[in-house]
């Protein structure tokens, strides 16, 4: 009825949808439209979800293509994309109505060209070089002769023959296979896990741990050695603690993880020649060092006892080697006497033509003629010399000091005359004479006056006269007020 | 000449111990009660080798995993 009812609407014969209804069938036709695509494209932003999801695009210059690889489908992909890359994926378009929106449901990822992934393997050596997983000083040196040998690789084919082959040739030892991938999605984790089982293994358990790691896998393209490009991987043979062989591809062939290994091989049977030296060598070695053993100490045994026969030999008799010394004792001895004697009797002669020159006589004389050099000397040595000498000089002294006296006195004398003539000149000049003449002096204050007009304009007069002096007229003397000091200009 | 007691050592330890032994003997410049110990322990050393090279046997096994790839145990391999 509905139905009826709003097809009815006039004018509009074109079908009517509910947004599902169209979302649906969008969907419906964009996948069956396409089906299984392959897209090539760079590799925008990429987005993990924390539920493992992954949300990516892929673009080329002008437009986008949203894509999807569920958790699960992750897992399995060969190669994780990662912004910048160029890649081809596959799988599936669809529809999400929700958003109205359509993307790509990706299950394959592929890189795209040779170029690319080379560029993408270069920037993640660089990246994990920098980290210094590829550091020399991290390597380890390879047991000389390992008890076990672990090999991670595919338990068929043709490189587990080739190494199981090699190593029996060589060296046979105990070898434990861990099977993995050694292509595709499952290689990388699949090797990593391998390197750490081994690596968690504790030495005598229920299995024994390997005390030398080969990872191997023969020739492949590129991709096919992909795996042993990945980081886990890498990282996995630069944390083992177990030395560790890489041996991927051929000799040119070179993935990242023959940087981390501690020993790369260039192939599978390389490898096997690196863990084991050959056992028959060794047995020779072992041979040749045993003969040298026995002939060295041999050797050295009939060295001594040659030394010894040869020293016993050259060791002389006892007697032999006092022989000269008593000889020469002898002869001394002889000597020894006669020399004592005849050094005597030189000596005596000696004494005695000495003694015959020493008399007292030659002393006596010596000492007479030393007492009267003496005694003239002494002779020639008279106090009263000194004495006479003594008695001329004081008296020329006294003579002297006699003189100085007298010329002293005579000259106070001539001064003192001098002096009293010269006191009564002064008192003849002097006025205090002329005051006994009947003379005065007339002053005012210090000054003397000599003029009746000085007189007049005085105040007061003071008169000397022989026997005093009288004051005159006017006031007492005042002391003279003091005259004030210059006026100095003030500033302001 | 080392402590370590012979039948503990590995097979490079005891080479490489031998080898100096052997040289010193040779140089002849040990005295002769300690040549005697010298050539002893040099005996010991070449049959400690000896023994370990002759033990050498091949055994391959390879690891079992579960379905999550954790080991389980051995499988002998034989034929390769």
């Amino acid at each position: 009825m509905s139905d009826l009812i709003e097809d009815a609407a006039p004018g509009q014969n074109a079908p009517e949808f509910t947004v599902s209804e169209i979302s649906g069938a969008v969907k419906k036709t964009i996948e069956n439209a396409f089906g299984r695509i392959r897209v090539r494209g760079e590799v925008g932003r990429v987005f993990k979800a924390r539920s493992g999801h992954l949300y990516y695009d892929v673009k080329d210059d002008n437009n986008v293509l949203a894509c999807t690889t569920w958790k699960g489908q992750a897992a399995r992909l060969s190669v994780v994309p990662e912004e910048g890359l160029e890649v081809i994926v596959t799988g599936k378009l669809t529809a999400f109505g929700a958003q109205s929106k359509y993307n790509m449901n990706v299950d394959e990822v592929e890189v795209a060209g040779e170029g690319a992934l080379m560029a993408m393997l270069e920037k993640r050596k660089k990246a994990l070089a920098a980290e210094g997983l590829f550091a020399p000083e991290r390597k380890q040196p390879l047991p000389y002769l390992p008890e076990i040998i672990g090999v991670i690789t595919s338990p068929s084919g043709a490189v587990i023959r080739d190494i199981l082959h090699r190593l029996r040739d060589r060296f046979p030892r105990k070898v434990l296979i861990w099977p993995v991938a050694v292509q595709g999605a499952a290689c990388a984790p699949e090797v990593a896990r391998a390197i750490e089982g081994f690596n968690r293994l504790t030495p005598g358990g229920a299995l024994p741990r390997p005390d030398l790691l080969i990872v191997a896998r023969g020739g492949g393209s590129i991709e096919d050695l992909w795996g042993f490009n990945e980081e886990i991987v890498v990282r996995a043979a630069a944390a083992s603690q177990i030395p560790l062989i890489s041996a991927v591809g051929h000799e040119t062939d070179t993935t990242l993880i023959d940087f981390a290994s501690d020993q790369r091989a260039p192939t599978p049977t390389a490898a096997a020649e690196l863990a084991v030296p050959v056992r028959l060598e060794l047995l020779a070695w072992v041979e040749q060092q045993g003969a040298r053993l026995s002939q060295g100490t041999t050797r050295g045994l009939g060295q001594r006892s040659q030394r010894l026969a040869d020293l016993s030999r050259a060791l002389p008799h006892p007697q032999t080697l006092t022989q000269t010394a008593r000889q020469r004792l002898d002869l001394w001895g002889e000597r020894l006497d006669p020399a004592l004697i005849s050094a005597t009797r030189a000596k005596r002669l000696a004494l005695s033509e000495a003694a015959a020159s020493l008399r007292p006589s030659a002393l006596r004389r010596t000492i007479q003629t030393a007492k009267d050099r003496l005694d003239d000397r002494a002779s020639r040595l008279q106090p009263e010399t000194l004495a006479r000498e003594n008695t001329r000089r004081k008296q020329a002294l006294d003579q002297l000091s006699a003189r100085l006296v007298q010329s002293g006195e005579t000259r106070n004398r001539r001064l003192r005359d001098r002096l009293e003539g010269l006191e009564r000149m002064r008192q003849t000049l002097g006025y205090t004479e002329t005051l006994r003449r009947g003379y005065a002096v007339v002053r005012s204050g210090d000054a003397v006056l000599t003029s009746k007009s000085e007189a007049e304009k005085a105040g007061s007069l003071e008169i000397e006269f022989q026997d005093g002096r009288m004051a005159i007229g006017g006031a007492p003397r005042k002391k003279k007020a003091a005259t004030p000091p210059p006026e100095q200009g003030s500033l302001l | 000449m080392s402590d370590t007691p012979v039948a503990e050592m590995t097979f490079e330890q005891a080479m490489a111990e031998l080898e100096g032994v052997v040289g010193q003997l040779e140089r002849g410049d040990v005295p002769l009660d300690q040549s005697i110990t010298l050539y002893e322990r040099g005996a010991a050393l070449k049959a400690h080798c000896e023994t370990k090279l002759k033990e050498a046997e091949e055994k391959v096994a390879a690891i079992t995993l579960n379905k999550d790839g954790e080991p389980t145990g051995t499988t002998p391999v034989e034929g390769m």
